[in-house]
């Protein structure tokens, strides 16, 4: 049901806007405001890129994540999927489109069931969406997705608690394209793993992204790792997009004051490069997204603020090919 | 004994053969087995490793904290300021505890009380152990909270900690720690709960009170970017070891160790762009309460030769640096037995 051609984006996010409601009372409840998660983001994702999306804890990019993967729903604006809409599906529609989209999520701990086997996991997106006929074809389905994702096929009768932490990752990722997909959302796919096995989990996305032809769209706080694995990164802070770039683009040349603080704050393994840079350690901390600040959600810690920011949403726009900026002191017409 | 910038430096901490296990029902788990390494006085070091490999257990085994049972400290000596550590009776640790050795926890909401104000925890420490009377220990607490650059101290004493964000907590607990100007500073892993721009505030903040107060500050992460930005020396641990000590360049620059040379390959770095693919350590960390013979990373070596599965590697120094450096692995070229 392809509905667009191969070079129109794969999703397309329009001024997506996720409030949550913050009520008192406990019988009576009484709505007293709202946290803006997500604040008026667009962005689109290409056939084939791996989009990083990056912030701080509060940020929204979490929520935005969901939001694509309609476990939210979006308070306005539209998440299209491959040309269609995603918030005006129901039931079997959804389902079909759900297929082609899956998600691996941070802790490897909680997202899988205790009480399933490795290949109960695994194998339920595939019988959900009838994807074999009869138990033989199951079974050497499951042993093809263990292999694939480096488990040894005679694990398949584990339960997770036999499993080490990046084992059970890779359970999450067998399960997450057990329903060939074309999209996956990581969610801090190697946050809760140690150093030494956060590499295998790296290295594992990007050949299954090769092989399979995947989308990703990467959601993490480690700007290294987004770094690494990023065709192109998306830098939020507040619920707002601040900047959006190609990857090396926005680390070599990065336009927002926010960006560039962010970046200048992330420790380098060597000290010799560590010794020649320059850091920005900002003022204060992130203020809450119950209530933002008015005008930049960022002037209240931008070393460069002036009374403009104060007043002014700034407007994403492209300061160079391909590189869009918020930030009404930052390329053409700048203040 | 190293020599400091035109002066001899006297060893603040000097911890020898150190050997703390835990008796559980599964079996001895060798947390921390036999492990040496001194600092100096004024001197940051990082102890660096992953999950399990024993530098929490190295710190609560300085600070006497070690939960007893399971725990128990087997063997070796932990001297401060030329004074036994484990020939102190409880009485004696406590005087040293938060007098002279400060710590730092990584979880700074469950390391607070949530019922009891700020300046009430702060003006705790000062009255139990310098003995100042309520006005002299409220002093104090405004004077830390400043000191710790948390603005408007006199009114904040007032506040409890849900009133404080996750960084404001953790420069609480710097305070706290340095509220009876302690020589030494254990921080375990300060900065793993917090974010990037927020670590980078507490990060500049230990470095600058180890420096306008002079104290020796050890740092426990597993995050090398961290040490590499604000440490003197490394100790590299892997399943209760020490594999590698030596200057900060000396293990960024020439590591030795098939560990620690695997480790800086494994991570992605900021200032890398994308290109080639990671260089992982493949498996996994050994199972401490059944570790096999001979070196415990061997399985996982690429350089591992036949000794390595029969004896314990030697910590020895590494035959062309300084003294300083030291690693313990039989593929390495080493000099003499340190």
């Amino acid at each position: 049901m392809t509905t667009s051609s191969a070079d129109s984006p794969l999703v397309e996010v329009s001024r997506v806007k996720k409030y949550f409601p913050v009520t008192s009372g406990i019988v009576f409840k009484k709505r007293i405001g709202e946290v803006k998660a997500v604040d008026d983001v667009s962005l689109t994702i290409q056939r084939g890129e791996t989009l990083g999306l990056v912030g701080e804890s509060g940020s929204g990019k979490s929520t935005l994540g969901r939001c694509i993967l309609q476990l939210h729903q979006q308070t306005e604006g539209e998440v299209k999927f491959d040309g269609v809409e995603m918030s005006t599906l129901g039931g079997r529609e959804l389902r079909t489109m759900r297929r082609r989209i899956n998600a691996i999520f941070q802790d490897p701990y909680s997202s899988l069931s205790p009480r399933m086997t490795a290949a109960g996991i695994i194998g339920e997106p595939v019988s959900v969406h009838g994807l074999v006929q009869g138990k033989a074809q199951m079974r050497e389905r499951i042993q093809e997705l263990l292999e694939v994702v480096g488990l040894n096929p005679y694990m398949a009768d584990r339960f997770p608690h036999e499993f080490s932490g990046g084992q059970r990752q890779r359970i999450g990722i067998a399960r997450a394209i057990a329903a060939e997909p074309e999209f996956i959302v990581a969610d801090e796919p190697v946050s809760a793993l140690d150093v030494s096995i956060q590499a295998q989990i790296i290295n594992l996305l990007q050949e299954l992204q090769e092989q399979l032809g995947l989308t990703y769209l990467l959601i993490a706080h480690d700007l290294s790792v987004v770094r690494h694995i990023s065709d192109r990164v998306a830098v939020m802070y507040l619920g707002k997009l601040m900047e959006l770039a190609p990857c090396d683009d926005l680390y070599e040349d990065p336009q927002h004051p926010y960006t560039k603080a962010l970046l200048s704050a992330v420790p380098v393994p060597d000290p010799t490069v560590e010794e020649a840079r320059e850091r920005i350690v900002l003022q204060g901390d992130i203020p809450s997204p119950q209530n933002p600040p008015q005008g930049c959600v960022f002037h209240t810690r931008c070393p460069m603020a002036i009374d403009d920011c104060r007043a002014v949403v700034p407007p994403l726009k492209e300061t160079s090919p391909g590189h869009w900026t918020a930030c009404i002191r930052v390329g053409p017409g700048a203040i | 004994m190293r020599r400091g910038v035109g002066t001899y430096l006297t060893a603040l901490l000097e911890v020898n053969g150190l050997r703390t296990h835990f008796f559980t029902s599964a079996g001895v788990v060798k947390a921390v087995d036999g492990i040496t390494f001194d600092l100096m006085e004024g001197e940051s070091l990082a102890i660096v490793g992953e999950s399990g490999c024993g530098k929490s257990i190295t710190a609560l085994s300085i600070m006497r904290l070690i939960p007893s049972p399971p725990g128990r400290i087997l063997g070796g000596s932990i001297r401060f300021m030329g004074e036994d550590l484990l020939a102190q009776d409880d009485k004696a640790m406590r005087d040293i505890r938060g007098n002279r050795i400060g710590m730092v926890f990584q979880e700074p909401m469950t390391s607070l009380n949530p019922v009891l104000t700020i300046g009430r925890q702060l003006t705790e420490a000062v009255q139990r152990h310098l003995g100042h009377d309520n006005e002299a220990a409220h002093a104090r607490a405004s004077e830390l909270l400043e000191l710790v650059g948390i603005p408007d101290a006199a009114n904040r004493l007032r506040a409890y900690p849900h009133e404080f964000s996750g960084g404001m907590r953790q420069r609480v607990m710097i305070a706290m720690a340095l509220s009876c100007s302690p020589k030494l500073l254990i921080a375990d892993e300060p900065t793993t709960a917090l974010d990037v721009t927020i670590q980078a505030q507490i990060l500049e903040l230990i470095q600058q009170v180890q420096r306008e107060l002079g104290i020796a500050v050890i740092i426990i992460t597993h995050n090398l970017g961290v040490v590499a930005r604000y440490v003197d020396r490394i100790n590299v641990m892997y399943a209760g070891r020490i594999v590698e000590r030596g200057t900060l360049h000396q293990v960024f620059d020439e590591p030795q160790h098939p560990y620690t040379k695997g480790l800086l390959a494994s991570v992605p770095r900021l200032d890398k762009p994308k290109g080639e693919r990671l260089i992982p350590i493949e498996g996994m960390p050994p199972d401490l309460s059944n570790l096999p013979p001979g070196c415990a990373f061997r399985e996982r070596c690429a350089y591992a030769i036949a000794r390595c599965e029969e004896d314990v590697p030697e910590v020895r120094h590494v035959r062309s640096a300084a003294a300083e450096h030291h690693v313990a692995c039989w593929a390495v070229e080493t000099g003499s037995a340190a």
